[in-house]
């Protein structure tokens, strides 16, 4: 039988699918009336905006705040235009609705470093069509030509002294015409955006320990859940015995529902000491018997297949044939977990004429339908609320943890919170896919790269989760950073073969980023270093410098970027000292990518002791990213991205036996410590008022390749099995 | 059971199982959302509070074990305290969720150690997990919250 969870998911897709078409997801859903609705009763000249009569100014923030800045970066794109003190404002993270769908990819979602890429023009607008109207009302009150007055610091200025606040003017503002032509302020006015100094807004709260997060909330009449899932990933419930858990104090039910059981009761730690004295027997499922064995003979096996091309010129496999040298090596790279700090956990109250989901999710939009599905309700009785989120990284755009807490809310007639223990967490994740990767360049007699085969075996994340961007075969999700291939190669073919390793793939923080480009610039580097080439100068002399049109990866920037990555490259070879000859087990890797439209390159510095245990001294990155809006946490999001990088290519992995994950907690499953992060993340931006790139992930991807590249430097083992453990290292040393 | 303890200054009880981990105490009984869950096996540090002025993992701490003494929770470390100007100052967070057990961890440190070396803060932090890697940011507002203290 199957789970709520896929039928609901799988009409949430039927319904999209009418709509999608190539990387639009296409969730265009009815709920603009509904908000509409909601938002005449407060002063807004549009859905970004509400202004109190007191002048209170609210941005909304249609992106979900999990660490990388949106409730900051992206109130200051609509505070530019809108002439208002971005210090004074309130935000408000907004509800799901048609206006507030992210075009890049198609749905009311947080992902893929597009936040503030798709909101760059569209929130400026707003706040100048916002700003626009208020000056018009006033304008019109006052019986003079707008082209007179002026708005700054949330009042207007007219002729004669004339002056009104925006609170004053925003009922009149709300019912003025909607301008058509909005000019946008040029790059050398800019006020806000690119403020240096510019603090975060959601600071204050998280110091003081008051910020939200979806665990934190607390409704009146509140019960608490927790819950026993099958440790078999694909497994259900097939009997229980809850007689012990049931007479445990303040325990009011015992509930089974779609994936599992759940004990609801006073207080988390009563429901949690009661569930724990469940019996349950489980239907083991289809994958009872996975483990690691099966997993990667399985993927070896699935790369003998031909797989479907997704990137081909020239005859590659004629040109390696006759080409004088020829390079090849295999990759394997582990699954992972997201692991966010704040475990998964949803509060639920579903009621007969509807329900509230309070949540920490990056997928608002579709909260609605799942509930709606398990609940039996409309999507538009269900009203989503949405938290701070403890981290995200993708995990969260699942919405699995939801629907358990809107049955559990179901069955027991009460508001309940859900609260994740860190083992369900780890062990219920949708994971990182592990991949086996091939690889082989043809060399002629010149020392010039003439063929090149790049061949991926993977599972597809978005089979699972969005069908309908797959296509013959191919998951743009699964191309990532190869399907942009930077190297002139005249005869290349690029193949990808999915694969299900019966280990739940999810979309995690760079995605298909982070198995690709650890494969193309490892390779890479190993052609330079066996050609006795420079890495750096080798990398910028084989650049492809042409309008080369890339056709999967959409997030990406769609066109040849060789003359950007020359410019990177060339940048962090002088911050770096790459030059500098460093003592014996010290090495400099370098690594190079562009992704989500941003260009950098990476050198990272390690040091690898005798028993092979890697030390990262100090990682240096050139990075050209457009505009800047909120510099220093553009820069906090390289930091950050380097330490997940890091966590993932030094100790990632999970494994599973007897169909389960057998890593349950920051025990079992390593992440960098304080101890263990670099001394130093040096980052040099390459000035530019381009169109912003996105950067809450690349860099993830491109300092794990970085690593490698430096083991190798310091070493003269090529590791290429993640993660960098000394064991996967000393089972890297050439026999 | 009624446990009596002293929070943030002021003479509190909850009527609780005595094995009641402190942090659900504060969570769930007493409404103090700021101390978080993270992992319940003291191995993330997210949950770190102070008992009688050390830090501790409140998940690992039985409420019984607490009556009579002193806790202090994110709450309680006062707003003007040189760590929270410290991590103002430097927009130490990102989420934020692992932060309050960063701050009540690193407030114990600069309370003993007044130039905490990178080897002291290595030492005394590495028990409390960021997954968005705020670890340079925090090491710089540790160093500068302790020139401060």
């Amino acid at each position: 039988m199957e789970n709520i969870q896929m039928t609901a998911r799988r009409d949430f897709l039927k319904a999209s699918a009418a709509v999608g078409g190539g990387l639009t997801l296409g969730m265009y859903l009815p709920l603009g009336a509904k908000v509409a609705e909601a938002q005449a009763k407060t002063n807004s000249p549009n859905a970004w905006v509400k202004i109190g009569t007191d002048n209170s100014i609210t941005i909304m923030c249609a992106r979900s705040e999990m660490g990388q800045d949106v409730y900051t970066s992206m109130p200051m794109l609509v505070a530019e235009e809108l002439e208002v003190d971005i210090n004074k404002i309130k935000v408000e993270f907004a509800p799901p609705a048609e206006v507030y769908i992210n075009s890049l990819l198609g749905g009311q979602l947080t992902g893929g470093s597009t936040a503030v890429r798709d909101a760059w023009e569209k929130l400026r607008k707003a706040g100048a069509s916002a700003r626009i109207m208020l000056v018009a009302a006033a304008a019109k009150e006052w019986g003079v030509d707008a082209g007179q007055c002026k708005a700054a610091n949330a009042t207007i200025t007219g002729p004669g002294g004339k002056k009104t606040t925006y609170g004053a003017v925003a009922e009149a503002a709300a019912k003025m015409e909607v301008p058509k032509d909005v000019p946008l302020k040029p790059a050398k006015e800019f006020k806000v955006v690119g403020n240096k100094a510019q603090k975060r807004l959601d600071t204050p709260m998280k110091v003081a320990g008051t910020a939200t997060f979806g665990i934190d909330v607390r409704v009146p009449n509140m019960l608490y859940a927790a819950v026993a899932m099958p440790p078999m990933i694909g497994g259900k419930v097939q009997s229980f015995d809850d007689t012990r858990a049931k007479n445990m104090p303040g325990v009011k039910a015992v509930v089974q529902y779609s994936r599992g059981v759940a004990v609801v009761a006073e207080s988390y730690w009563q429901a949690k000491k009661a569930k724990d004295l469940l019996q349950i027997t489980w239907d083991e499922g289809p994958n009872a018997n996975n483990d690691m064995g099966k997993v990667w003979s399985g993927l070896k096996d699935a790369s003998n297949q031909p797989g479907a091309v997704f990137r081909e010129a020239g005859d590659a496999d004629g040109a390696i044939s006759k080409a004088s040298k020829v390079y090849e090596a295999t990759y394997e790279l582990p699954h992972l977990s997201h692991s966010p700090m704040e475990p998964q956990n949803t509060v639920a109250d579903v009621r007969a004429d509807g329900a509230t989901i309070i949540t920490p999710t990056q997928f608002q939009q579709l909260v609605p339908f799942v509930v709606a599905g398990a609940t039996g309700l409309k999507p538009e009785q269900i009203t989503v609320i949405t938290t701070f989120l403890g981290g995200g990284f993708g995990r969260r755009v699942e919405v699995d943890y939801t629907i358990d807490a809107a049955e559990i809310s179901k069955a027991v007639g009460a508001p309940v919170k859900m609260v994740w223990s860190r083992e369900d967490d780890m062990t219920h994740d949708s994971y990182r896919p592990g991949g086996y990767y091939k690889v082989q360049m043809g060399v002629d007699g010149g020392g010039k790269l003439v063929g090149y085969r790049y061949h991926g075996t993977s599972p597809s994340i978005s089979s699972r989760l969005f069908p309908s961007i797959v296509k013959d075969g191919i998951d743009p999700f699964s191309v990532e950073a190869i399907d942009n291939f930077p190297y002139a190669v005249p005869n290349h073919k690029l193949t990808y073969q999915m694969h299900d390793t019966g280990i739940t793939p999810g979309y995690w923080r760079g995605v298909s980023h982070n198995l690709n480009a650890y494969v193309v610039e490892g390779f890479i580097d190993e052609v330079a270093h066996a050609l006795g080439k420079d890495p750096i100068q080798f990398r910028i002399d084989n650049l492809e410098y042409g309008e080369e049109k890339h056709k999967w990866s959409g997030l990406s920037a769609g066109v040849s970027v060789g003359g950007r990555l020359k410019k990177v490259l060339e940048t962090v070879r002088d911050k770096s000292n790459w030059a500098q000859k460093l003592p014996e087990g010290r090495g400099k890797g370098v690594a190079v990518m562009e992704g989500y439209n941003t260009c950098l390159a990476c050198v990272a510095e390690v040091s690898v002791t005798k028993n092979y245990d890697v030390i990262i001294d100090k990682v240096t990155y050139a990075v050209d990213a457009g505009q800047l809006i909120h510099p220093d946490q553009a820069k906090a999001q390289i930091e950050s991205c380097t330490i997940f990088g890091q966590s993932a290519c030094m100790y990632g992995e999970i494994t599973v036996k007897n169909g389960g994950v057998e890593q349950t907690n920051f025990d079992g499953y390593r992440v960098v410590r304080m101890n263990e992060a670099p001394k130093a993340i040096d980052i040099h931006w390459l000035e530019s008022n381009n169109t912003p790139g996105g950067l809450g992930e690349p860099a993830t991807a491109l300092v794990q390749a970085a690593i490698g590249n430096a083991i190798f430097a310091a070493t003269g083992i090529r590791v290429r099995k993640m993660p960098f453990t000394p064991e996967n290292i000393k089972g890297s040393i050439k026999a | 059971m009624n446990i009596s303890f002293n929070l943030n200054g002021k003479a509190t009880s909850a009527d609780v199982a005595p094995d009641t981990p402190l942090l659900w105490v504060l969570r769930d009984t007493l409404g103090m959302t700021g101390t978080k869950f993270g992992c319940g096996k003291a191995l993330c540090g997210a949950c770190t509070v102070h008992l009688n002025g050390n830090a501790v993992r409140s998940c690992q701490t039985p409420i019984g074990s607490v009556a009579g003494q002193k806790v202090t929770t994110i709450e309680g470390l006062p707003a003007t305290h040189a760590i929270k100007k410290a991590w103002i100052a430097l927009d130490v967070p990102q989420c934020g969720y692992c932060q309050p057990g960063q701050m009540m961890q690193a407030a114990a440190l600069v309370a003993q150690n007044k130039k905490p070396s990178d080897a002291d803060i290595d030492a005394w932090m590495s028990g409390n997990i960021c997954r968005c890697g705020t670890y340079p940011r925090i090491r710089a507002a540790i160093k500068d919250a302790a020139r401060m203290a």
